[in-house]
């Protein structure tokens, strides 16, 4: 399956849908599209992965890509993920300190909202 | 013992259908369903690494994989042609230190994570990355 991106803002939160693989190929897709909401001044990023069906190292590096960038503007990027074959990769790595982790959409808008 | 055999052109875009045949195979051979995630995302991480490794020092060599069911085990190994760096072993995290293009070792150690037996063999005439995992023997 190809990769589908969208996005949406709500308050100061942009919600990136994903959908399908993020592999090598597609990747560069995702980054493109992060430092793009990056450029037009989206700092909170919030990537919802429920949809994804496959993630390796560099779509990892993507998001870690990312997250360097919101940084650099005091924002965040977290992600919602509940499926356990992403997880495993996020642990494996040492990536779920990294990264802020939810179980919804709806769980990462109320601690973002907590954190305003 | 069955062996098949994969070469592949370095283009990012080869990468899934390596590792649908990698998927498809190990499922033939035996492996447990539970296992077939991590057999797909380690052959994945091997073919990545292979690629960007071949785009950066020799774009117009294939990339080689070879699929055995070997006496109750399922292995893969995936052999690139590039010379390689020295393998750094696992650092500590540290955030200022990654990049985007960081991952050609952190793929390596997704694979670690993932695969029940892994070998690399890193030489400047290429690295091969032998992995495998148990597979119901006579299947």
């Amino acid at each position: 399956m190809d990769l589908k991106l969208d996005h949406r803002t709500e308050d100061r939160l942009t919600i990136v849908e994903v959908e399908g693989e993020i592999d090598v190929y597609t990747a560069p897709r995702l980054r493109e599209l992060l430092i793009d909401l990056v450029n037009k001044g989206n700092f909170h990023l919030l990537v919802n992965m429920e949809k994804v069906d496959f993630l390796d190292s560099t779509g990892l590096g993507v998001l870690v890509g990312g997250l360097k960038r919101v940084r650099a503007h005091d924002g965040s990027l977290e992600l919602v993920c509940t499926q356990e074959r992403i997880l495993k990769i996020f642990r494996i790595t040492g990536l779920t300190k990294v990264f802020g982790i939810y179980a919804s959409v709806d769980e990462a808008k109320e601690a973002h909202g907590k954190d305003k | 013992m069955a062996t098949v055999e994969l070469t592949f052109s370095a283009l990012p875009a080869h990468v899934r259908t390596a590792r649908l045949v990698a998927t498809a195979i190990a499922r033939r051979t035996g492996v447990e369903e539970s296992l077939l995630d991590e057999v797909r995302l380690a052959v994945g991480e091997a073919c990545s690494r292979a690629v960007e490794a071949h785009r950066a020092h020799c774009p117009g060599e294939p990339i080689r994989i070879e699929l055995r069911d070997d006496s109750g085990r399922f292995e893969v190994t995936v052999s690139d042609l590039a010379p390689s760096d020295e393998i750094k072993q696992e650092q500590p995290l540290d955030l200022g230190m990654l990049s985007d293009s960081f991952m050609s070792n952190f793929g390596i150690a997704v694979i670690e994570g993932l695969a029940d037996d892994v070998e690399v063999f890193p030489s400047p005439k290429g690295t091969n990355i032998r992995m495998s995992w148990p597979a119901a023997v006579g299947v």
